[in-house]
């Protein structure tokens, strides 16, 4: 089954840290991103740009409403995805469980809708 | 109805039960969708249950079953309203199915990563108990809404979210292994112990369906240990299961007042099921780690020892109440322990022993947590504070027959 891997974290306290402990989490995800591409389960996977580049856009009546900044304004933002393929929930859960924003931050575990 | 046209029922039932669960599980575990199952057997579960009482159970229950739900997998395959990938599954099944008719042979046995399935960490905890009533046994919504409290509607509501995040979510349907099974056994293991206590806690077994809840709770119980013999705490679990259930009658004297724990006659409990209960703790304790289940397993089996001693052992049970408070930090465990202390120190040690839990916001409306308070003010002879802790307890309380006992309490306390 195909799942996606939705990363939220705390923007504002990722851009504050020190450099040394942004490259010690940069090296987390690159071994994490290493180790499902070992696994043969990666999809796809990247890591979004802070929620201060974000755009909504919105249709009503015909008229497009463009916004600055994301969806909500929430205490954790989306800031990467990973899509894996995997044999079953428990397995999806156990990768999500070892990335890197599992620890700092909330992973959701999301099963694609196969059309 | 007759005495013998109930008791037909009554067997139809219990047999229809225990293939149905059997059926869907095999279904399930080889489509993921638990309601695709049940829609699958619904039809040959009821024709069971009319048919079998009327006219006898089958020689071969499983294979009736089997051969109704093939049938209706082909129908619902040919009708093709799911999707491609579902129509092929369902198709394996019925092949598979057929097979095994065919070649006489019964059907695996995949209750348990059902249970698995349905108390998996994913699922909402609440929901986890009904889960497994329902598809293990079959119960329909409503009969598991009355027994928990809650409306049939939202019972269904949930029932049904569970059976879609199962399917949709790609949650396994397998049992565990290793140190991730202790941890998943959990779970199944409160799931059973929940049912099993709605079922109890209706004393009189008034209300037929929280009786025959217990009993299923003792039933699942036992299937977790036939399945997994060598898990200690199934194994707890089940004895905790028995020893209850062999009190249950002396709950209540004759006039159906309520007869607490330390007044009851011991020759009223059921020694068939003590007996029982007390092999299985000896098994559990022998085969590694002591959890939860067993250690409240052992507080019960020091209490009934009152059958041969006269009195409970108050000592061993302040012992257990240690281990399991150092474990949960429960503060149930800590009146129990404190009820305990009372008999071994006296009432004001007991005393003591609550007043460091009495901050507990958790507390301020549990019952128990006020009619210990109340006895043992009583005890240690403070009768204004006694006669507070009673009123409160008794507003607390919703079983009549309890508030009746306490209430003959306090008119007790000397004025």
């Amino acid at each position: 089954m195909k799942y996606m891997l939705l990363l939220y974290g705390n923007e504002a306290q990722m851009q504050g840290r020190p450099k040394a402990a942004a490259d010690q989490a940069l090296a987390a995800y690159g071994a994490y991103t290493e180790a499902m591409k070992k696994a043969g389960i990666l999809l796809d996977g990247n890591r979004l740009k802070p929620t201060n580049s974000a755009s909504t856009v919105r249709v009503a009546n015909g008229n497009t409403k463009v916004l600055d900044g994301p969806y909500a304004e929430t205490k954790e933002q989306l800031g990467g995805y990973y899509m894996i393929d995997v044999p079953d929930l428990d397995a999806a859960l156990s990768w999500a469980a070892r990335c890197p924003a599992a620890s700092h931050g909330t992973v959701e575990v999301r099963p694609i809708w196969v059309m | 109805m007759t005495r013998d046209d109930e008791q037909a029922r009554r067997s139809a039932e219990i047999v229809t039960r225990r293939s149905y669960g059997k059926l869907i599980a095999f279904l399930a575990a080889r489509t993921g969708d638990v309601a695709g199952a049940e829609d699958a057997l619904s039809d040959a579960f009821a024709t069971a249950l009319a048919d079998w009482p009327r006219s006898g159970i089958p020689v071969n229950p499983e294979a009736w079953l089997m051969a109704v739900a093939r049938r209706k997998l082909i129908d619902s395959a040919r009708r093709a309203r799911t999707g491609l990938q579902a129509v092929d599954q369902l198709r394996l099944v019925a092949a598979e199915l057929e097979e095994m008719a065919a070649a006489n042979k019964t059907i695996p046995d995949d209750r348990l990563a059902l249970m698995f399935a349905c108390a998996h960490p994913a699922i909402d905890a609440a929901v986890r108990a009904p889960l497994i009533l329902q598809t293990i046994l079959g119960f329909d919504a409503a009969a598991i809404a009355a027994s928990f409290l809650i409306s049939p509607a939202a019972m269904s509501q949930r029932l049904v979210r569970a059976k879609t995040k199962i399917r949709d979510a790609g949650v396994p349907f397998r049992v565990p292994d290793g140190g991730e099974l202790r941890e998943r056994l959990d779970a199944v293991l409160d799931a059973i112990y929940a049912a099993f206590s709605e079922g109890w806690s209706d004393p009189a077994g008034t209300e037929t369906r929280r009786r025959d809840l217990a009993e299923e709770g003792i039933w699942l119980g036992r299937l977790l240990v036939s399945l997994l013999p060598n898990e200690p705490e199934a194994i707890g679990l089940l004895a905790l299961m028995l020893y209850a259930e062999a009190r249950r009658g002396a709950r209540r004297d004759a006039q159906g007042a309520y007869v607490p724990l330390a007044d009851q006659d011991p020759t009223r409990w059921d020694a068939q099921l003590l007996h029982e209960a007390e092999a299985l703790l000896q098994r559990a304790s022998v085969r590694g780690p002591t959890g939860r289940y067993q250690l409240e397993a052992a507080v019960q089996s020091a209490h009934v020892i009152r059958r041969l001693t006269g009195r409970s052992d108050w000592h061993a049970i302040e012992r257990i109440y240690d281990t399991l408070l150092a474990m949960t930090g429960s503060p149930v465990v800590a009146i129990n322990r404190a009820i305990a202390m009372a008999e071994t120190r006296g009432a004001r040690a007991g005393l003591a022993e609550l007043d460091r839990w009495s901050g507990d916001a958790r507390l301020a409306d549990y019952q128990p947590y006020w009619a210990a308070r109340a006895g043992l003010l009583a005890r240690a002879g403070d009768i204004e504070a006694a006669r507070h802790a009673f009123d409160i307890a008794i507003g607390l309380e919703s079983d009549p027959a309890v508030r009746g006992f306490l209430q003959q309490r306090r008119a007790e306390l000397a004025s």
